[in-house]
């Protein structure tokens, strides 16, 4: 404004130098009070960003930090965890009495354990209490929409094919089916034996050469879509009101206290204050204050409960027994077969160690084998292997199932069993030498079919101070501390 | 610790702002409906709104959970067979003895009476249009001579109704499982245990994408038995042309050309 009235004034409007201007419109003749009323706009504009009620803040704050404090701290964000999360919003007494957070490494759960698994449920196991946890789950699973369906959403889908598992013995381990025939009618699970000539006359496709008796699961076994599982979980957990982060924990802040073991001997008692979580791509963290936090990272459990000393002490000692889970390398290949057997194909498994599924209607197939314990895979990457299957694979297949001698491969991809080196079986529970962690992991490669009898299981000890459904303290850390292994004998 | 604060501060004034802002824009038109007034004020009360939806879905699951309750009580005192023609009639099903032709089924008051004449094994149940269930079918688990058993139309019964009909896997010769809406190809792959199987009606079964080919593969599954109520061609993607004949073929080749 002042501008033009500056220019209007003869002198002032001499001095300026004679140049061409090089605007092609001419100036706006807006007259003074337009001009004042813009720049009232803009003024407006800018003193509203400035009230309370817009997004501009002063602060940076980074998205997605974890909450300061939280009552429960779940590490990992598999199926497992996200149960954990759901069972213990569930049973919390009053609407958002806990706030229970969920820490997950990686989003896009490239290397999560629960999405690369074949998604089979089963009974046939030979401890009852993995019986009981599968018979659970198996309950949960159909009735899943009473449990997971969040109000105007799509319901539950998990495409469960209810094919059942058919386990093969050979003369050497008749006696050891048998034996958890008995024990898995007696738990309630619904499985029949069949000689080598029923099971010709059942599955003629397939070559009985070699076994002794076969156990078919005629109920509840089966296998479904472990993706559905996970996210109707999550779904669920989140319209609930659980905290989504995700980031890596990267340690914790303890107290420590000297407590002496019946031997004599003194070990660090530590409870865990604060857990340490980092941003992506980043390396700030937020230190989360918790009374309780739950190890579910599945393949990385052992990280996390060294980073709380677990194993780093003398040899002799509590302290100085490692936490026995570890990452172990599985491949699942998928094979097509034009003249392979049909929809009646069980989830097979041979006594060879070779396991075999339908995939769909189109003649595909999943197909796995458990590699040998000296001849593990590397476990610093997912490649695969595809001469395993050349060597090993095939040539059981092939035997089996005759057809199988003409197939191809059409894709593979390997996953990681949180394996427990120990026994094999899950660990549920608190750790001796640490006052809040809870345990749920180690279930090499039945954590997808076990997560939701599990997750009730843990939320019971979170809340209920102890097992209320099904007694798990077989699973114990004190089986590892005592060195008394319970094995299942019908491991994948 | 003041960022988390300022934070939550922001959320509130977010959350208000929002019901703000609805609200100023409402003032610059004209008053708001009613109806739009009344979604306003229920956005206040969301959890009782939503346990008001749920009201709906738990009187249904009430009803069928009724309809499905186990009769222990006659099972106990009359026996098996007694326990599981009664359930039958009680859900409004319909059945008939081995080697009696009489239909026993209750009338349209709903009641029924079979006690007086001779029973014994039941042969044929027809439980269309019934709510019968996973847990229903505990109450007939006894019957290992049943031949027939027609499903047709059963809002409740899906693949894992079928996984548990495995019971019968001695005796089962027909099944019909026509307009049950939940039944995918999982639950059919359950019926693999039905070695007695002959007769299979699966026609209706809006879940199943490919009928022809699940036709195709449950008939190379039960080899003695007769899937009917789906055409082999249904669910396959016709070829959008025709492919040309023998005699298009040889006019082609001998250079003479279609108008």
């Amino acid at each position: 404004m002042w501008r033009r009235l500056f220019a209007t004034v003869p002198a002032f409007r001499a001095q300026k130098a004679p140049c061409r201007s090089f605007k092609s419109s001419r100036r706006s003749d807006k007259d003074v009070f337009e001009e004042v009323e813009d720049q009232f706009r803009a003024f407006r504009k800018k003193a509203v960003k400035a009230m309370p009620g817009s997004d501009w803040s002063p602060f940076e704050l980074t998205p997605g930090l974890p909450p300061e404090r939280a009552d429960v701290v779940i590490i990992g964000g598999g199926v497992v965890g996200w149960s954990i999360a759901y069972w213990i919003k569930r049973k919390e007494r009053t609407r958002g009495a806990l706030r229970v957070v969920v820490v997950e490494k990686d989003p896009t759960y490239s290397q999560a354990s629960t999405v690369l698994s074949c998604g089979g449920i089963r009974q046939q196991f030979s401890l009852k209490e993995n019986i009981l946890l599968s018979l659970e789950s198996a309950d949960f699973l159909r009735n899943i929409n009473k449990h997971l369906w969040v109000t105007n959403e799509d319901p539950v889908d998990l495409q469960f094919n209810h094919s059942g598992y058919l386990f093969l013995a050979s003369e050497k381990s008749a006696h050891v089916m048998e034996e958890n025939y008995s024990t898995q009618r007696y738990a309630g699970a619904k499985v029949v034996l069949l000689s080598p000539s029923q099971l010709k006359e059942r599955f003629p496709w397939m070559n009985t050469e070699g076994v002794a008796l076969a156990s078919l699961g005629l109920e509840n076994e089966g296998w479904f879509d472990p993706w559905s599982l996970l996210n109707a979980f999550r779904r669920k957990a989140l319209s609930m009101g659980v905290y989504q982060c995700f980031g890596e924990v990267t340690g914790f802040r303890y107290s420590t206290q000297i407590a002496e073991v019946a031997e004599g001997d003194f070990v660090d008692f530590r409870r865990i204050k604060c857990v340490n979580v980092r941003m992506p791509n980043s390396l700030e963290y937020q230190p989360v204050e918790c009374p309780v936090v739950v190890n579910a990272a599945g393949a990385n459990s052992g990280k996390i409960a060294a980073m709380l000393g677990i194993g780093l002490g003398p040899e002799e000692s509590v302290s100085g027994i490692p936490f026995p889970v570890e990452p172990r390398k599985r491949f699942a290949y998928v094979v097509h077969c034009p003249d392979g057997p049909g929809l009646d194909t069980p989830f097979l498994i041979d006594y060879s160690g070779v396991y075999l599924r339908r995939e769909g209607l189109g003649g595909n197939y999943i197909a796995g084998m458990s590699p040998e314990e000296t001849e593990e895979p590397d476990i610093s990457n997912l490649d695969v292997d595809h001469e395993f299957f050349q060597e090993k694979v095939w040539h059981h297949l092939a035997h089996r199932i005759p057809a199988f001698e003409k197939l191809k491969v059409s894709s593979a991809w390997a996953g990681f069993y949180d394996y427990n080196t120990f026994d094999q079986n899950g660990i549920l529970g608190l750790h001796p030498l640490v006052a809040n962690m809870y345990f749920a992991t180690g279930f090499s490669g039945h954590g997808l079919q076990q997560s939701p009898a599990v997750g009730r299981a843990i939320a019971e000890l979170i809340l209920d101070r102890g097992y209320k459904t099904i007694d798990l303290s077989a699973f114990g850390i004190k089986r590892i501390i005592k060195k008394k292994p319970i094995l299942e004998r019908n491991i994948v | 610790m003041a960022a988390p604060l300022v934070r939550h501060a922001m959320r509130r004034c977010l959350a208000h702002n929002c019901a703000v802002t609805v609200r100023r824009g409402l003032r610059s038109g004209a008053t708001p409906s009613v109806f739009t007034r009344l979604l306003l004020k229920l956005d206040h009360y969301f959890y009782d709104v939503e346990s008001f939806l749920y009201l709906k879905e738990w009187w249904k699951t009430k009803v069928v959970k009724f309809q499905n309750k186990y009769f222990g009580y006659v099972q106990k005192r009359y026996g098996a067979q007694i326990g599981a023609a009664y359930y039958i009639l009680a859900i409004k099903g319909s059945f008939r003895f081995a080697g009696q032709s009489q239909w026993f089924r209750p009338d349209s008051t709903g009641m029924f009476s079979f006690m007086r004449s001779p029973h014994g094994q039941i042969e044929e149940v027809d439980l269309s249009g019934t709510l019968i269930n996973l847990n229903g079918l505990g109450n007939l688990i006894s019957q290992n001579k049943l031949k027939t058993l027609s499903l047709r139309g059963c809002p409740e019964v899906d693949d894992w109704f079928l996984a548990r009909l495995h019971v019968f896997r001695d005796s089962l010769v027909e099944l019909d499982l026509s307009d049950c809406t939940h039944v995918t190809v999982g639950g059919l792959a359950a019926l693999q245990n039905l070695r007695k199987l002959k007769r299979l009606d699966i026609s209706g079964l809006p879940r199943l994408q490919c009928p022809g080919l699940v036709r195709i593969l449950l008939e190379e599954m039960l080899p003695h038995c007769q899937v009917i109520g789906v055409e082999s061609e249904q669910g396959m993607i016709q070829p959008e042309r025709q492919e040309p004949t023998d005699i298009d073929d040889a006019s082609t080749q001998s250079g003479l050309r279609r108008s």
